[in-house]
């Protein structure tokens, strides 16, 4: 093992080289020390000496955007926070206003989209990015408590995130008085249950209440009355571990990365047909192209088929999409999302309708159930294409499975019913044909028994 | 060419915003649901998990519309359930949007997958939102060729509720009014997505708590689909076969008004009415479920009369001479003669005194009230078959008689910013003012209980307990916090005071006081239907009817003058407890008995014994009870549902019902293949009257309101102080501790400790006889004391403990005051009721108890649970 020397600003991150991942192959790169020792926990001073809203000034002006999937502007998203006015002290009046709740921030850290394996690693081998990020957005919000909702199948990341905490802990990042900027930040590291519904942010918010974890009626948004009806940042772990770099680096040096409303880092996760799947770390607006030629280009030469830009529930691509810049506005703009970079490569020898069965089966086993589109919806989505991947299809059934989609996506609660239909609908869109093989030896609708008629 | 000028629209109101839907202008008030907006034109969105009673939810999907907000279509369909009005606003519905028409449909659709067919068996087939609306919305056709979802159906989550999870729709209405509405949320989603379904602790791991709630029928009613339904209207009836006649609830003074549904001389169901001002749209268990008592086997169908000391079944006319003949003779001292101890002949038996009973319509009370002073020739009317003294007499002349509902009404309820509560539990004796008062505390307002322990009422209202001892609940009173003394002190505050008041010496007079000291308004909540008309009617012996005082001359003249009769008596009559004291001593030689259960007298050892020792004793009565047992002659009455009458709820409010079913069509039983025709108390009375020479004019219960309104109500001040502090008549008797100074026993001692004591909802009383389901309902009658006083008593959590001599009651531990405990002052047993003034146990008064090993357990439920 290397010992770094030097300052800690010879390590100063620079365009070329790897941001978020850059302790990652580090030998317990998770410990304290090794964080300190490439300039960890010099952000949080930085930050301590700087006004809070110049904070959000900052990452305002530095185009970070939510990495979880929806790319909102995140120094936005803080600026919503109420804070009271200078000077401004509560009256009988204005005790309960949200200005004068305290304020809190809360980790999304329950990684569950499917091909979604991003934020695992970053706990894993860097928890204390996270930490430090923490603090420094708790100190930018004026926030004193964060809660972590982390997903409760990753047991290890658990465990590695509570040491960290600890470690935190014990050398004075965390607790009252931190360092001696008067500013109090505790951290709490939750494990939810694994359900999916509980990375939408009010589910999360009530799962973290201890409640059912449904999505929450909009108005009012987190940002007024989240967690205990207290104005509540919601934010991804990526996001959160972006910003301690941003403080450091500045935001020119943030938006010499990326493209112009897409600036910045973003860890890509490349999974399924290709020689060397993992997380590659490059700037937003990388092609599928370039990331495949950094991971060794298609599993066996296979060429590829399909492929999604931010996991099941973004839209999919073909082939011809392969020079779509990924970013927020490119993967738009082509027909899809970002959504979380959860880049999952399909090559030849996989079946467009037998993968958007998988996918829609675990939609099906996800939906919450709050609403009718989203419940009965993926049932009977899960179920058509259940019986067409049996052969038991028929062209009548691919209609139906469109206007049933559209009969779900705009209408559902939440986001979970939009995402569910997208692998059935460009699924069809791109590979109708496939859909249409395995309905050809069906005999017409008239003649079949129907099954649910009882 | 010519233009009509432009017109130029109204401004908008103060408050309002003015929006467009279906191309037609309207002004909403802000903050308005845009589907009541909807509702408001006569545009009728489609919806399951809207109710207007409770929070929006937004779950069901089904009101979908076009909505556009500042010129900009919004790109999804909004959910017109929860979005709110907004100035500018442009909203299609179904009606004039493709797009919302196709939502809803699309929703229906989905709906429906997997909802069973088999609506020609379902309960709610015929009155099923979802079928209805699967009309106007549906398909004809279905495309769904898959296999739907099945579950094990019926599963019964309480006595009275089962539920059919195929058929649910997951709106949440029940669970949503259980948490918001009653408090109580042991209903509960269960699972997720497609396996989602509501459920409660049992359903899910097979044991646990099972669905406890008082309010639990609610949840059936307010289903949109069949998926709650009843235990006892299961299967029973198609809706379509059913006649619906709007009732007024009889079983107690929230004065709910209700649908009963009928046929076939029975009523099958009731369901709540609507009535904003009251009830709103929800009825409790007992209101709901507690129908059946009228076809009871026990019922009284036939006029009776002893005859060689048996009951025997003769007509009208002979059973009202006799009576008649009885009364006159027991009036007038005319009775046998009788022979002293040694052996000297005394004077025959003189009067009758009247116990009318707290059930009764007011025309039924004013009857019973005029036939005391115009047949009887006496004051001796005393409607109040509980704990009562001449403290309350006064109280109920100087803030309760002819008070009216601008006084203090449900709205008064809701409006205040403190509610104070003494010697009322608001769940447990008057379930629907419980209900407001928890609305009214989720939005703010602040109610306190007085009392000795936080019952889950206390609990639902927000948990403010002012913790007295029992007896000494005045004390607390003069004593208020000053925080809380300041709050009353305020505008709209009230003090909401119990019919058990009358238990606690000087507790009137300190509500009284506090009335005045604050300028808090007072409102007194009986628990019986009938006990406020009662008060109004003059059913009491100090007051006639409006209100006027016996006492008072002019008062007298006036009402004997609308009477047609020359004078009215002068004296104050006698109470209950003085009335059947003096019946067993000799003094009075008659009684007539309304409904009156012994049971629940303060008293009913010297009722009984007034009973037996009375010359003449004539039970009007629905049902076979203590009471006929003794009786000389027994007359039919109508329960509710056969005939029209009024009730006076606790604000004062008139409740007038009509007959739910023509007795001449039975509803009563049959006598010799004849429906039974049974007759409202004031006409039988009014023909008893006639056989007596005397007219009464209440021959239909319209008559005995006119004249009753004719009486009019004498100028009530209700802040009169009341100025007679004493010991409730009944209970000065030995159980009774004074205090635990000075001479006597001290007050707690060994296993002497004080008992607080009152009612349950649901208790074994006479109106829930024939119910098989409601009593599951029922919260367990357990005996409560504080952790310390357990231990020091040898108490253990869960297992019996032996209250007084006889009663064993399992512990539960609670936050009462050292060296209390309470109990449930009625406790049902196989076969009847315990009750502890039976066991000569009052409130405040002193008990011993005892731990495990007391001996074998005599009554109560001294098995563990």
């Amino acid at each position: 093992m290397s010992e770094p020397n030097g300052t800690p600003e010879e390590y100063r991150p620079d365009p070329l080289t790897p941001v978020l991942t850059r302790r990652w192959l580090l030998p317990e790169s998770w410990t304290l020390r090794h964080y300190a020792e490439l300039g960890g926990y010099e952000a949080m001073r930085q930050a301590f000496a700087m006004a809070p809203a110049d904070i959000v000034t900052l990452v305002k002006d530095s185009g970070l955007r939510g990495r979880g999937g929806a790319g909102f502007p995140t120094g936005m998203k803080w600026s919503f926070i109420p804070q009271p006015k200078p000077g401004e002290e509560p009256t009988e009046a204005t005790k309960d206003a949200p200005q004068f709740k305290p304020k809190y921030l809360v980790i999304n850290a329950d990684e569950g989209e499917p091909g979604t394996c991003k934020d695992t690693p970053l706990m894993m081998a860097d928890p204390h990015s996270l930490i430090e990020g923490c603090i420094i957005t708790a100190y930018a919000i004026r926030a004193n408590f964060c809660a972590i909702y982390i997903r409760g199948e990753i047991v290890h990341a658990i465990r590695r995130l509570h040491f960290a905490v600890q470690e935190a802990y014990a050398a004075g990042h965390l607790g009252k008085d931190i360092h001696g900027s008067g500013f109090d930040l505790d951290i709490v590291v939750h494990a939810g249950a694994g359900a999916y519904i509980c990375g939408e942010e009010t589910a999360l918010l009530d799962s973290l209440e201890g409640r059912r974890g449904q999505p929450r009626l909009k108005p009012p948004f987190p940002a007024t009355a989240g967690l205990y009806a207290a104005p509540t940042v919601v934010n991804n772990v990526e996001t959160i571990a972006t910003v301690p770099s941003i403080v450091a680096g500045g935001k020119d040096w943030f938006r010499a990365m990326g493209r112009e409303r897409s600036p910045g880092p973003k860890i890509y996760s490349l999974s399924g047909h290709v020689e060397r799947p993992g997380q590659y770390e490059a700037p937003l607006g990388t092609t599928l192209r370039e990331l495949l030629e950094m991971a060794g280009g298609m599993k066996d030469g296979i060429p590829l088929k399909f492929w999604t830009p931010g996991g099941s529930s973004t839209p999919l691509f073909t082939a011809e999409h392969l020079d779509v810049p990924l970013d927020f506005e490119g993967a738009a703009e082509a027909g899809s999302m970002l959504g979380t970079t959860a880049v999952m490569i399909f090559n030849e020898t996989v079946s467009v309708p037998w993968a958007v069965m998988k996918w829609t089966e675990f939609y099906e086993h996800e939906s919450c159930g709050k609403c009718t589109p989203c419940r009965e919806g993926n049932y009977w989505l899960a179920g058509i294409l259940r019986r067409m991947n049996d052969g038991q299809g028929t062209e009548e059934d691919i209609d139906t499975l469109l206007d049933v989609c559209s009969n779900v996506l705009g209408r559902s609660f939440c986001a979970l019913g939009d995402g569910a239909v997208s692998p059935i609908t460009s699924g069809i869109k791109y590979f109708r044909q496939e859909f249409l093989d395995l309905c050809q030896a069906q005999p017409a609708a008239t003649e079949r028994v129907l099954a649910g008629v009882h | 060419m010519t233009q009509a000028p432009e017109q130029e629209a109204p401004p908008v109101p103060e408050g309002h915003v003015r929006l467009t839907i279906d191309g037609r202008t309207v002004d909403a008030p802000k903050g308005e649901i845009l589907i009541r907006t909807c509702e408001r034109l006569g545009i009728v969105v489609p919806r399951f998990c809207d109710h207007p009673l409770l929070e929006p939810a937004g779950a069901c999907r089904q009101c979908l519309v076009e909505v556009e907000m500042g010129g900009r279509p919004m790109p999804k369909p909004q959910a017109s359930c929860t979005m709110t009005v907004a100035d500018g606003m442009v909203v299609k519905t179904q009606v004039t949007s493709a797009v919302a028409d196709k939502a809803q449909q699309g929703v229906m659709e989905l709906l429906l997958i997997n909802h069973p067919l088999d609506c020609p068996i379902c309960d709610k087939g015929g009155e099923c939102p979802l079928q209805n609306q699967a009309m106007t919305s549906g398909r004809a056709e279905s495309r769904f060729h898959e296999h739907k979802r099945h579950f094990e159906k019926p599963l019964p989550i309480s006595d009275e509720v089962l539920l059919d999870r195929e058929r649910c729709v997951l709106c949440q209405r029940c669970t949503r009014f259980s948490d918001q509405i009653a408090g109580d949320p042991f209903i509960e989603l269960l699972e997720r997505g497609a396996h989602q379904q509501i459920g409660t602790e049992e359903t899910a791991w097979g044991a646990g708590e099972e669905f406890q709630s008082y309010f639990s029928g609610n949840t059936i009613q307010i289903c949109p689909v069949g998926a709650l339904t009843s235990a006892s209207y299961r299967f029973r009836s198609r809706p379509f076969d059913l006649v619906s006649t709007p009732g007024q609830c009889e079983h107690c003074a929230s004065g709910c008004s209700t649908r009963r549904d009928w046929r076939r001389g029975g009523v099958t169901r009731v369901l709540a009415g609507e009535d904003t001002t009251v009830n709103e749209e929800w009825l409790c268990d007992k209101g709901r479920f507690a129908f059946r008592y009228p076809t009871s086997p026990l019922r009284v169908l036939q006029p009776m009369v002893r005859e060689d000391g048996v009951l025997t079944p003769v007509p009208w006319v002979d059973a009202l001479e006799r009576a008649a003949t009885l009364l006159a003779d027991a009036r007038d001292g005319r009775g046998p003669a009788r022979t002293g101890e040694d052996g000297e002949e005394l004077a025959p038996k003189r009067g009758v005194g009247v116990l009318p009973g707290g059930r009764l319509a007011v025309e039924d009370a004013y009857a019973y009230a005029k036939f005391a002073r115009v047949a009887l020739r006496t004051n001796d009317v005393d409607q109040r078959a509980r704990t009562h003294s001449d403290e309350e007499l006064d109280f109920l002349a100087g803030h309760v008689a002819g008070v009216a509902p601008s006084h203090v009404s449900y709205a008064h309820l809701e409006a205040a910013r403190t509610v104070l509560c003494v010697a009322f539990d608001p769940e447990e004796e008057s379930p629907i003012v419980f209900l407001r008062l928890r609305k009214a505390s989720r939005h703010g307002t602040r109610v306190v209980h007085v009392g000795s322990w936080t019952t889950p009422a206390v609990v639902k209202t927000g948990g403010h307990l002012l913790g007295a001892v029992p007896g000494e609940e005045p004390a607390a009173l003069a004593d208020l916090p000053e925080d809380l003394a300041a709050a009353l002190a305020a505008p709209g505050a009230v003090v909401l005071v119990g019919e058990r008041a009358a238990e606690v010496p000087g507790l009137l007079t300190a509500v009284s006081e506090l009335g005045a000291r604050t300028g808090a308004r007072i409102a007194w909540v009986p628990r019986r239907a009938g006990e406020r008309g009662g008060v109004d009617a003059g059913a009491l012996p100090t007051l006639l009817p409006g209100a006027r005082r016996v006492d008072d001359a002019a008062a007298r003249e006036a009402v004997a003058e609308i009477w047609g009769v020359p004078t009215l008596p002068e004296r104050p009559g006698r109470d209950l407890t003085a009335m059947l004291t003096a019946a067993r001593d000799g003094e009075l030689a008659g009684l007539v008995v309304g409904g009156v259960e012994l049971a629940d007298l303060p008293d009913p050892a010297l009722a009984r014994e007034a009973l037996a020792a009375a010359d003449v004793v004539i039970s009007l009565e629905q049902v076979h009870s203590e009471v006929t047992e003794h009786a000389d002659v027994v007359l039919p009455v109508a329960p509710a549902v056969n005939r029209s009458g009024t009730y006076r709820n606790w604000e004062g409010r008139d409740r007038p019902f009509t007959t739910t079913i023509d007795p001449g069509q039975g509803g009563s039983g049959r006598v010799g293949g004849i429906a039974a025709v049974t007759l409202p108390d004031c006409r039988v009375l009014d023909s008893l009257a006639v056989e007596m020479d005397v007219d009464l004019f209440t021959q239909t219960p319209q008559a005995a309101a006119a004249e009753l309104s004719e009486l009019g109500t004498v100028a009530v001040t209700p802040s009169t102080p009341a100025t007679r502090p004493s010991a409730p008549a009944g209970v000065s008797g030995g159980a009774r501790l004074t205090s635990g100074v000075g001479g006597g026993a001290p007050l707690t001692d060994g296993p002497r400790v004080r008992l607080a004591t009152w009612r349950q909802l649901i208790d074994g009383g006479a109106l829930l006889a024939e119910e098989n389901d409601l009593p599951g309902t029922a919260r367990p009658a357990r005996l409560r004391v504080a952790a310390a006083t357990a231990e020091r008593l040898g108490l253990v959590a869960g297992e019996p403990a032996r209250v007084g001599e006889t009663l064993d009651l399992v512990v539960e531990i609670a936050d009462l005051p050292e060296d209390v405990v309470w109990a449930p002052s009625h406790i049902p047993v196989a076969g009847g009721v315990v009750t502890l003034a039976g066991l000569g146990l009052h409130h405040g008064g002193a008990v011993e108890v005892r731990g495990p090993g007391a001996g074998a357990p005599v009554v109560g439920n001294g098995e563990p649970q």
